[in-house]
Order: C-alpha cells, then sequence, then structure tokens
C-alpha cells in the first residue's frame, strides 16, 4: 500500500504571535509539524505495518521550511517530496489544492492521501476536501478509526466523527482521509530515526516540475492585526470558607446580571 | 448594488445545526442595507420542515431537494447539489455554518465554482457592497481581515458570532424544487452505520462551559479504591472532579470543556477539549476549574464574555483573563457552588 501523507510546517503552539510591518511574526518560537499531521503519520505509519507498503511525507512550503517533513521522517516514514515555488506565497487554499493534487499525481499510484485535520497556523481544514474534489477522489474528514483498509479488493471503512454521531462510511480507494487527535497518540521519533531524518535527501519540486502554471487565488488578506485584548479588571472573591467563597461569587455573577 | 444570498441549511436527518439560523440571519441583515433577495438552501430526506422553518428565520425562497439519496451526510453527491444549486440561482454570497458538513461542502463546492472560502468568520463588511471577512487565525492570537476576488463569494460562519433571529411563524415563501440527477450507481460512498455520541451540550452552541483541567485529579482527601495501581488511582481521581464540574454544569444548561493537559493526561474524552488543538469557544460565561491557562487553553477561550477561574494557585495565568477569581481548592467550591446556583436558579 503507498500512503501519502500531507505535513506542514507551523510556529509552536505555545508561540506569542505579532504582527510587526504587516508581517506575522511568532518571535523566537521553534517550528513544529502541524501537531494535527503528526496524527495522520501516525495512522499511516501504522497501516503500513500492518499490510506492508510505503509511506511517503509530502510538504507544501517556503524553501527551508523542512521541520515537518523531517519529523514526518524521523516518525518513520519511508521518503519525502516537498513543493516550493516563490509564485506560490500567497497562495489561497484552492491553489494550494490544486499544486497538491499535481504532487500526488507525480508521486503517483497512491492508495490513500492523508491529511491532519486541520492547520494550526491558518485552521481552514480545506485542504482535504478540496485536494480530494480536484482528484475525484472520495472525502473522509474527520477520521478517528480505520475499520479496514484493503487495496487489494480497493475498499475502505472508516468512523468519521460529525456533531450529533459518528458515523461508519464505505468507500473506495484511492481516497482522501483527514484523521482526528481521537486516532490515538502518535510516536516519538527515535534517535535512530532522527538521525536518518537529518540525513534524509528529498526533491524540492517547483511548479515547472509539476507541468503548472502558477494557480490564480481568490483569495487576498489585506489585513492581519492583533486583537484588541479589552481591560480585564480580575476581582478576587474572598471569604473565610468555601461555603461563603460559592456563596459571594453567585451574588457578584447576578449583580453584574452574568446570570 | 443588490445581492443575492444563498445559506445553506445543515442539519443531521432533519434536526437543524442552530446556527444554520445565525447565516439566515446574517443574510437578512445584509439584504436590508444593500436590497436584494435571500434563499436557504435545503438538502436531504423528509426535509419539508426544514423549509417551513427557513421561510420563519427570514428566507424569501427555498430551494429544495427532497431524496432518499441524499438523506445521510455523503459529501459527494451534497456537493454536487450545492454547486448546482449555485450555477441555476446565480447568488453573490453563498452562507454556510462553520459545522465539520458545512466546512467540508464549501470547500468542495468552491472547487465546482472556481472560487474560493473565507472560513469561520466572526465579523462581516459589505460597505458599499464590497464584502471583506474578519476570521481568527493561530487559534485567535491574530484576525485576519479576507476578501474574495470571485463570484459566489463563499463564508463559513463561526457558531455563535452572529445573532440568531427570532422566528416568526407568520413568514412564508416559495419553494423550488431542484432537479435531481444524482446517479446512486456513480456514488462512491455508503453509510454503514451510526454511532451515538454521548448527550450532553456541544461546547460550540453553549452560552455556558464549566471546564476542567489536570486540577480535578488533585483532591487530597479521596482515597481511591485499593486494588487501583498508581495510574488508574489517578484517573479514578479525575473522574470524581470532572464529576464535580458535571454537577455544575447540569445546573447551568452547561456544556463541559477541558484543558489539553487533562485530555492528554486521559481524564477525559478529546471532544472536550478546548484550546488551539481542540476548540475555539466564546460563550457567554466560562468557568475554568483547576485550569491553569496555558497560552494554547487560552487561545480557545479568552473571547469568552465573561470568565470565572477557580484554581488554588493564586498565581495561576488564567486569573489574568478572568473578571472573577476564586483562589482554592475546586473540590471544596464546586459543590456549594453548585448548590447555590441551583437555589438561586430554583428562584
Amino acid at each position: 500500500m503507498k500512503i501519502i501523507v500531507c505535513v506542514k510546517q507551523v510556529p509552536d503552539t505555545a508561540a506569542t504571535m505579532s504582527v510587526d510591518n504587516g508581517a506575522i511574526s511568532w518571535g523566537d518560537a521553534p517550528l513544529i509539524i502541524n501537531p494535527w499531521d503528526e496524527y495522520a503519520v501516525e495512522a499511516a505509519l501504522n497501516l503500513v505495518a500492518d499490510q506492508g507498503g510505503e509511506v511517503i511525507a509530502l510538504c507544501l512550503g517556503k524553501e527551508g521550511e523542512t521541520e515537518a517533513i523531517k519529523h514526518a521522517l524521523a516518525m518513520g516514514a519511508d521518503s519525502a517530496a516537498m513543493v516550493s515555488d516563490p509564485a506560490l506565497i500567497g497562495a489561497d487554499n484552492v491553489a494550494a489544492s490544486k499544486v497538491l493534487a499535481a504532487a500526488i499525481q507525480k508521486i503517483g499510484e497512491a492508495d490513500l492521501v492523508l491529511f491532519g485535520q486541520q492547520s494550526v497556523d491558518t485552521d481552514t481544514g480545506l485542504l482535504p476536501v478540496q485536494t480530494a474534489r480536484l482528484l475525484k477522489w472520495p472525502s473522509l474528514t474527520l477520521v478517528s478509526k480505520f475499520e479496514s483498509v484493503n487495496s487489494g479488493s480497493g475498499k475502505i471503512q472508516v468512523l468519521r466523527s460529525m456533531e450529533e454521531a459518528g458515523q461508519v462510511v464505505d468507500s473506495t480507494l484511492p481516497a482522501v482521509v483527514s484523521v482526528t487527535k481521537d486516532y490515538g497518540e502518535p510516536r516519538y521519533p527515535s534517535f535512530m530515526g532522527i538521525r536518518k531524518a537529518s540525513k534524509a535527501e528529498f526533491p524540492i519540486w517547483s511548479l515547472a516540475d509539476l507541468g503548472l502554471e502558477a494557480p490564480s487565488s481568490s483569495i487576498a488578506w489585506p489585513e492581519v492585526t492583533e486583537p484588541i485584548q479589552k481591560e480585564i479588571v480580575t476581582e478576587i472573591i474572598e471569604g473565610d470558607t468555601p461555603e461563603e467563597k460559592a456563596k459571594s461569587l453567585v451574588d457578584k455573577l447576578i449583580s453584574e446580571k452574568v446570570l | 448594488m443588490t445581492k443575492k444570498i444563498l445559506t445553506y441549511i445543515d442539519h443531521f436527518h432533519g434536526k437543524a445545526q442552530p446556527s444554520s439560523w445565525e447565516g439566515l440571519g446574517l443574510a437578512v441583515e445584509i439584504i436590508k442595507d444593500l436590497g436584494g433577495e435571500t434563499a436557504a438552501l435545503v438538502l436531504g430526506d423528509g426535509v419539508n420542515e426544514l423549509a417551513d422553518t427557513a421561510f420563519q428565520y427570514g428566507a424569501d425562497q427555498v430551494l429544495l431537494a427532497d431524496s432518499p439519496l441524499l438523506k445521510d451526510f455523503r459529501p459527494e453527491p451534497l456537493a454536487d447539489m450545492v454547486a448546482q444549486a449555485a450555477r441555476e440561482y446565480q447568488p453573490d454570497l453563498i452562507i454556510f455554518p462553520t459545522t465539520s458538513r458545512g466546512r467540508t461542502l464549501a470547500g468542495m463546492a468552491a472547487v465546482d465554482l472556481e472560487t474560493g472560502v473565507m472560513v469561520d468568520v466572526i465579523a462581516l463588511d459589505w460597505e458599499e457592497g464590497n464584502i471583506s471577512a474578519t476570521r481568527p487565525i493561530y487559534a485567535g492570537k491574530l484576525l485576519a481581515k479576507l476578501t474574495c476576488s470571485t463570484t459566489p463569494q463563499i463564508i463559513t460562519l463561526r457558531t455563535r458570532a452572529f445573532t440568531k433571529p427570532e422566528p416568526d411563524p407568520s413568514r412564508s415563501g416559495s419553494v423550488t424544487d431542484l432537479d435531481i440527477n444524482i446517479d446512486e450507481a456513480g456514488v462512491v460512498t455508503a453509510i454503514a452505520s451510526h454511532q451515538e455520541k454521548g448527550g450532553g451540550v456541544s461546547l460550540s452552541d453553549a452560552s455556558v462551559i464549566v471546564s476542567g483541567g489536570r486540577g480535578v485529579a488533585l483532591n487530597p482527601t479521596l482515597e481511591p479504591p485499593g486494588d487501583l495501581d498508581e495510574a488508574a488511582a489517578e484517573i479514578w481521581k479525575a473522574e470524581q472532579g470532572f464529576a464535580l464540574v458535571q454537577g455544575l454544569a447540569d445546573v447551568l444548561g452547561a456544556a463541559v470543556g477541558a484543558s489539553r493537559a487533562a485530555v492528554d493526561a486521559k481524564y477525559i474524552e478529546y471532544d472536550h477539549q478546548v484550546g488551539q488543538t481542540g476548540k475555539v469557544v466564546s460563550p457567554d460565561l466560562y468557568i475554568a476549574c483547576g485550569v491553569s491557562g496555558a497560552i494554547q487553553h487560552l487561545a480557545g477561550m479568552r473571547s469568552s464574555k465573561v470568565i470565572v477561574a477557580i484554581n488554588k494557585d493564586p498565581d495561576a495565568p488564567i486569573f489574568n483573563f478572568a473578571r472573577f477569581g476564586v483562589v482554592g481548592d475546586m473540590h471544596t467550591i464546586l459543590p456549594p457552588l453548585t448548590e447555590a446556583l441551583k437555589e438561586y436558579l430554583a428562584g
């Protein structure tokens, strides 16, 4: 089975974000693999451990944004490919999906393409479904469990999550799947894995390598700002006993019309 | 410049997600300013009643596809119907709620209609007919203003960011039946079964949230059953702590939230996680119990209207974001707090 996992480099989730002269800054916070993507890598490695095959990490990013690929390789991915082109800076989701779809076709013969459910930076969650739509493959989003995957018969059954219920879905391969945190804890990279990943070489494709013109984007972000923080005056509730504090808190909530 | 606005009514087997009506409310607001018309898009099986409700919430027209083929959520045929409806109705703007289904269909329809999606919008400007949307990025640590240069423009609305209108039972309108050209043999996805979710109030829709952090497992007076090992004893203690959180939530009709630390420690299911890798919420009242206030958690809840923090550590960062702070052990505060609220609400 051939599984492509799409991964992205993002600033650490503990980073304090700011805007300097219109540019987004995360100070000196480390860059990491998008935490959601780790679940997708974990799922891919488990499927391949079960059934044989290979896991390929695919990343769309600026030159040098290799942290996500390195992490996926260190976890155990067999190989990687990166797409990087100055013409892609500011690309919207549809444009990025077109590039990913072309890269997936260039890699070729994938049974599954896995994504994390969304990225922690732009939080759109659109790439899995848009890439699937472009490839004309089924979209299986927010999957927490692979009930069965059979590359021989080309069938897949997964458990998807919706607000009201879980949904057990039968579909066909190749398919695009986004994996949620409910799938289970991702492994830590091993020492050997990290060594291997630090030496790994992988192709960096330009748009021309994929046979693409720069895709046009509909969505622009003319302005990014830091949210205005409302001034918060914290009032510490006093009282000699827990009962007094509880009573006093309820009185405050009532007098401020919170209740 | 008048607008035609199409609003997608998201539902599960005929039961609407309330945020769908927030979308219709926004559509009506825009039309009030700019002129034009609103239509609701209702796709499903046996969903006539939803069409009636859409009129009550402000739709002038309902585009309806009612067929057993559309009973379950299958993205491909539903996205085909959304794209078909958009080609026939020619809207300037399509509004979806940011639900799991809304996000999926908005994304797929954007590919079909060669346009883009502005996701999880919390504010919209339409001055002189030019639409721009504001959305949180980096879990609300920053805000981005977005524009879309192609039509239809597609947005998904964050739940509770826009006001739900009052339904008007006297309103009605015209229903247009869409042609359904779905070939079941061509649909590669089938739903084998559904698994019920544990009940309780959903985090995204909740106006009050009570959440627990690592502190739920730190009740010094509890003695776990002797046959549990250390790890199992910790989980057992956390379950007792979350029972207190749940008790308070029940009295308030609130949803139960949790910090990442509590979820990672397996104290509670991931569904409850609030924060950067969980759900981003903005209820009217957020009561954080034994939550220290890591930046990832704050990112997910700091836009709540009123935050109450209960923590025994007076230096916990959560207090800097709380309107009211109670320094004390949640295990001793929650029982009398729950009782006092129960008494007050019983009136």
